[in-house]
């Protein structure tokens, strides 16, 4: 087999690692995930706004996918491990190309290692729920079918964004969170309807998640969607579902403070200190 | 071979259609080789097949443009088919090669070529249905959708049933014939 055939060695070879030194870590810059996207923010868009929009779009997506990945080798079956990993994986694709975006428009030129390694949990603008832990499936599965639904909601709109990098990402983003929404709605519906203690541990997983909904639609001034607009939309999905599942959508108080603006649970700095400990320990290091 | 020839003054206007030939021929050429770079994880495909390949151009100055899109948000297989469509160019004599991301419109399974559907079914994979269509307004929710049937591509049965619709890459879905009992896996349609 010659050198071409393989694209492994292809790889080693390619642009700016010759020598077959090949970069496959993080912190080196071995793949934009944009390179090549005309990357000009176009006139009349606030590039600190969009910015902002992009990181906090990008952070739900990391720590969703971080929380998806801690299944593995955990999940009831093996059929459900991989649904978890490759739902994770799609937002951890997401999550590269909104970092991507954001770097460009804040003018620090920072890549996706930058914004995921590097940054303190108090630096981080997901929300509340992406980062509360796994609990049991049915709380996961309830995690995920609200996340999904929301998510679905705001990138459907941001596919008509005046950025037209961020309006690519979404449409993008729009057939994947598609199916996500599917499978958490369908564990949903066989969970709420399913055994005494399922129903149980569905209700209870949704008493969890109540508190920490109000947070995901409060309106916030910036670029994008304002989430108060799609309150409606995805309460009537939810509604859907959980009349299919025979389950209330709880109400509850909302936890004071926002993700978005940095305010996290206990949670999310173990979290990232998991996800950023090796890039920290041993920064620039390629294998 | 990539550097356009000086075409001289332009008493010689016959050797600068010369030159635009021999810059169409170096365009098909380049397009014919990157359209001939198997994808990583389906490799009896092509990236033509799949309909990754957007597009082969040599720009004024010489350089190859090829444009690539993703199939899924996090297909790790974007870096390998980067660098190898730029690696053939390059053996095939092309000095300059770019690569550029098109992300829009974002790829659709619909973009498979037929070849590329016969291919797969040939080697066991079955091939997506048309992908679904949207109305306008908020993407609606079929909790009791009845599953399109999926032929399997061994023994051609519609006997079959979905094992997950997840498999062990972001395109994929596990299936298994109720007909020859044989596990397969399919494209979804996205």
């Amino acid at each position: 087999m010659s050198d071409d055939d393989h694209v492994y060695l292809s790889l080693a070879e390619a642009e700016g690692h010759p020598g077959g030194e090949a970069r496959w870590a993080f912190g080196t810059g071995f793949e934009d995930p944009l390179h090549g996207v005309d990357t000009a923010v176009p006139a009349g868009i606030d590039a600190a706004e969009l910015a902002g929009c992009c990181l906090a779009l990008g952070d739900d997506a990391l720590v969703s996918a971080q929380r998806l990945a801690e299944w593995c080798t955990r999940a009831p079956e093996l059929e459900e491990e991989m649904a978890l990993a490759n739902i994770g994986l799609d937002l951890l694709g997401q999550a590269r190309l909104l970092y991507a975006r954001a770097g460009q428009a804040d003018g620090t030129g920072r890549d996706e290692d930058a914004y995921a390694y590097f940054r303190d949990a108090d630096d981080f603008r997901s929300v509340r729920l992406a980062e509360l832990p796994n609990g049991d499936f049915a709380f996961s599965t309830v995690r995920l079918l609200v996340l999904s639904c929301w998510r679905l909601a705001h990138f459907d709109r941001l596919a008509a964004s005046a950025d037209p990098v961020l309006a690519a990402i979404a449409a993008k983003g729009v057939k994947e969170l598609t199916y996500h929404r599917q499978f958490a709605a369908e564990w949903a519906v066989r969970l709420g309807d399913g055994t005494e203690e399922s129903h149980h541990r569905m209700r209870a997983a949704l008493d969890r998640v109540a508190p920490y909904l109000d947070e995901l639609f409060a309106a916030r001034p910036g670029f994008g969607v304002d989430p108060a607009a799609i309150r409606d939309e995805v309460t009537a999905v939810l509604r859907q579902v959980l009349d299919a599942a025979g389950l209330p959508l709880p109400e509850a108080a909302a936890l004071p403070g926002h993700g978005r603006a940095g305010d996290h649970t206990e949670y999310l700095a173990p979290l990232l200190a998991e996800l950023q400990s090796v890039a920290r320990a041993h920064p620039g290091a390629t294998w | 071979m990539t550097a356009r020839p000086a075409t001289g003054p332009t008493g010689l206007a016959g050797l600068a259609d010369l030159a635009d030939l021999a810059d169409l021929r170096d365009a098909r050429r380049a397009r014919q080789i990157a359209e001939q770079v198997p994808d990583p994880e389906l490799p009896m495909l092509t990236l033509a097949d799949l309909g990754v390949l957007r597009g082969v151009e040599i720009g004024p100055d010489g350089t190859v443009v090829a444009s690539l899109t993703p199939t899924y948000s996090g297909c790790p297989a974007m870096a390998e088919m980067r660098a190898d469509v730029a690696a053939r160019l390059r053996g095939a004599g092309f000095a300059r090669v770019e690569i550029r991301t098109v992300l829009d419109p974002p790829w659709t399974t619909d973009w498979i070529t037929p070849a590329g559907r016969r291919t797969l079914a040939e080697h066991g994979i079955a091939p997506p249905h048309p992908a679904p269509r949207r109305a306008t307004g908020p993407i609606p929710l079929e909790l009791t959708a009845t599953r399109r049937s999926v032929a399997c591509p061994r023994c051609g049965s519609a006997e079959t049933e979905e094992t997950s619709r997840f498999a062990s890459t972001s395109c994929k879905a596990l299936w298994r014939c109720r007909g020859c009992l044989e596990p397969f896996e399919y494209v979804k349609e996205i």
